[in-house]
């Protein structure tokens, strides 16, 4: 098994997509796509589960409103109800209609600053962080496939091939 | 690729782009120097933002007697800036988010910037509440925290706390939106200047695109969390400016105790917000030369959208006056008519004209196209939008149950000043932006190329 990792550079999703679809059926596995925008279509064929975030998203929202929950009560009904306009606080439920705003922002607030918690950490993106795209111009109008050779029993020379008549229009391989 | 469109649509990118020449012309303006316009601008903004801030300062040093209050009328302009302020960041939320959900291809290009609009117009009304305190050293008052005062806590049940709560949500999630969408676009400013071998620019652009690298992982998170944030945008924009609404509407204020306030306050923040869309995405088409982004046929969408908004507006204007005439209630009625025919008529005239009159006019094809006629009308808008929350805010408090209390407002210097100096913070902020800023959402003007791209339209 070598641990080479090879390059194909295409100009055009399309292409790449379909050239993917072509590797994947002969057995390539392909372990990275970079790409300047998302490419439509290219998570089912090289294998890219779908995200948890929502759910997270979910969980985080879950928690905002029982801490909006939790805090109102705690502050307004338990340790010092008031007496405001003739309306008093004694009972949570009572009031609830006053409180539907509080306890929608926090629970917008929660789900929204979690999820974009949980995405940066879970892209590994941070300031400082060293970007990983092989070549720079992946974030302007080029697609780049990554094969590496350990995840694959389809010859070196083959894989190439492959790239080339599916459209490459660079073919670079990297030792590691 | 799948995407099917009719043939009919005009395109939204215009002059044959490739995907480089997207990147190229968008991040020409933030690599380039500016030109003198651009620093004529910002100087002008900037000496107009300092003059707003000094005078913030005065008032803090002297307590807002400085400003044209007074007993009776004890809210003016600093609340109409504010109401006036988050309006316009509406319309940034709506084109992030509502119209991602509705899968508006044409918010590509203007989302960026609507969104930055969004944070500083949120930034300039937070001031207003905050100075209007008096004592701004105490304004972490207004959060639940543990004290040794008695213990004394926030109000859950006032519509003031709610403003708290909602404009620090909307601020916040805003900018986290924003930001998630830059990621992608800096990464490319990184990148070109790594193959034009600018080290320091590399640097600066990596550590604001937090090591984006692009890979199809990341996009397929990216796409996700696009997704839900505009799911929770769409009903966070529409609660803040109803929450802000009911800063009034909960009030037993004749003019003020109504319950249309939510429905017709969203309206007209977007109305308004809309406006200062345009206005500002006139003059940066112009001078940033992204004429083949913001197309004429993107400009005349916004105005199908200033038009329906604005008749809102004005259904809602006629309502009020129909439902005051048939509340039979007297104070509800005198409130209606003195604002219309009472001392302040004029404001309430110019509030008709800008926000009912001006927009019907968008219903000619040839208005609506026209950038001159759209600048103008949307100024326009902008004035007649601060004008309608003045109305509603001076007129209702000027003349209430006491005639004994009746007065008129008077604004001094201060209260002008500070209201044109958030002018000036505005465009500083604006002008700065889109000097280091990608103007336009290069990642996502891309994916839409193949489908609304002129060339694939022949």
């Amino acid at each position: 098994m070598s641990k080479k990792i090879i390059y194909g550079l295409f100009d055009d999703e399309e292409v790449l997509l379909k050239s993917a679809k072509q590797l994947v059926k002969s057995g390539v596995y392909i372990r990275d796509v970079f790409s300047p925008f998302p490419i439509h279509g290219i998570d089912p064929v090289i294998g890219v589960p779908r995200t948890n975030l929502h759910i997270a998203g979910f969980i985080y929202g879950a928690l905002g409103l029982a801490t909006a929950w939790a805090m109102i009560w705690g502050l307004l009904i338990i340790d010092w109800p008031m007496n405001i306009g003739g309306k008093p606080n004694f009972t949570f439920w009572e009031n609830l209609p006053a409180f539907i705003p509080i306890s929608f922002e926090l629970t917008v607030f929660c789900s929204a600053h979690g999820m974009a918690i949980t995405y940066l950490i879970v892209n590994k993106l941070y300031p400082g962080q060293e970007p990983y795209n092989p070549d720079p111009r992946t974030t302007d109008d080029k697609f780049m496939m990554q094969i590496n050779l350990e995840d694959t029993s389809v010859a070196e020379g083959e894989v190439k091939e492959m790239l080339q008549s599916g459209g490459a229009i660079e073919i670079t391989e990297k030792e590691v | 690729m799948a995407n099917i469109e009719s043939k009919v649509r005009e395109p939204l990118i215009l002059g044959d782009k490739t995907y480089h020449q997207i990147s190229e012309d968008i991040s020409i303006p933030v690599e380039g120097k500016a030109n003198k316009w651009w620093w004529l601008a910002f100087g002008v903004s900037l000496v107009t933002m300092l003059w707003g801030v000094g005078l913030i300062l005065y008032t803090i040093g002297t307590g807002i007697g400085t400003w044209g209050l007074n007993k009776t009328i004890d809210w003016a302009w600093d609340i109409t800036n504010f109401v006036w302020w988050v309006g316009i960041g509406h319309a940034g939320t709506l084109i992030s988010a509502i119209l991602l959900l509705f899968r508006q291809k044409w918010r590509m290009s203007i989302n960026r910037s609507a969104e930055a609009m969004t944070i500083f117009a949120v930034i300039c009304a937070a001031l207003f509440p905050g100075i209007h305190m008096g004592r701004i050293w105490m304004a972490y008052w207004v959060f639940p925290f543990p004290n040794q005062f008695g213990p004394l806590w926030v109000n859950f049940n006032s519509p003031l706390l709610w403003d708290v709560f909602a404009i620090s949500t909307y601020f916040s999630v805003s900018l986290v939106f924003w930001y998630i969408g830059l990621i992608p676009d800096f990464a490319t400013i990184r990148d070109r200047a790594e193959v034009a071998m600018r080290p320091a620019r590399r640097w600066v652009y990596n550590m604001l695109s937090f090591g984006w690298s692009g890979n199809a992982r990341a996009w397929h998170r990216f796409e996700e969390i696009s997704l839900v944030l505009a799911g929770l945008a769409t009903p966070l924009v529409l609660s803040v400016h109803t929450i802000v609404s009911m800063d009034f509407a909960t009030s037993v204020i004749p003019g003020w105790h109504t319950t249309i306030f939510p429905p017709y306050f969203v309206a007209g923040a977007i109305f308004s917000g809309f406006a200062m869309v345009l206005t500002l995405m006139l003059i940066a088409r112009k001078v940033l030369n992204l004429e083949h982004y913001i197309t004429i046929n993107h400009v005349e969408y916004m105005n199908k959208i200033i038009t329906l908004t604005g008749s809102i507006v004005g259904v809602a204007y006629l309502t009020e006056l129909f439902i005051a005439y048939y509340s039979g209630v007297p104070y509800e009625q005198y409130a209606f008519l003195n604002r219309a025919t009472g001392p302040y008529w004029w404001a309430y005239a110019s509030m008709m004209t800008c926000n009912v009159v001006t927009p019907q006019l968008f219903w000619f094809k040839k208005i609506r196209r026209s950038l001159i006629a759209t600048f103008i009308i949307s100024i326009f808008v902008n004035i007649g939008m601060w004008f309608e929350r003045f109305v509603i805010i001076v007129t209702s408090l000027h003349r209430d149950y006491l005639p004994s209390s009746w007065g008129m407002f008077h604004p001094s210097f201060v209260d002008i000043g500070i209201f044109i100096g958030t002018l000036g913070i505005f465009f500083t902020a604006f002008l700065a932006y889109s000097r280091a800023f990608p103007v336009i959402a290069m990642a996502e003007t891309k994916s839409i190329l193949k489908s609304s791209g002129s060339q694939y339209k022949k």
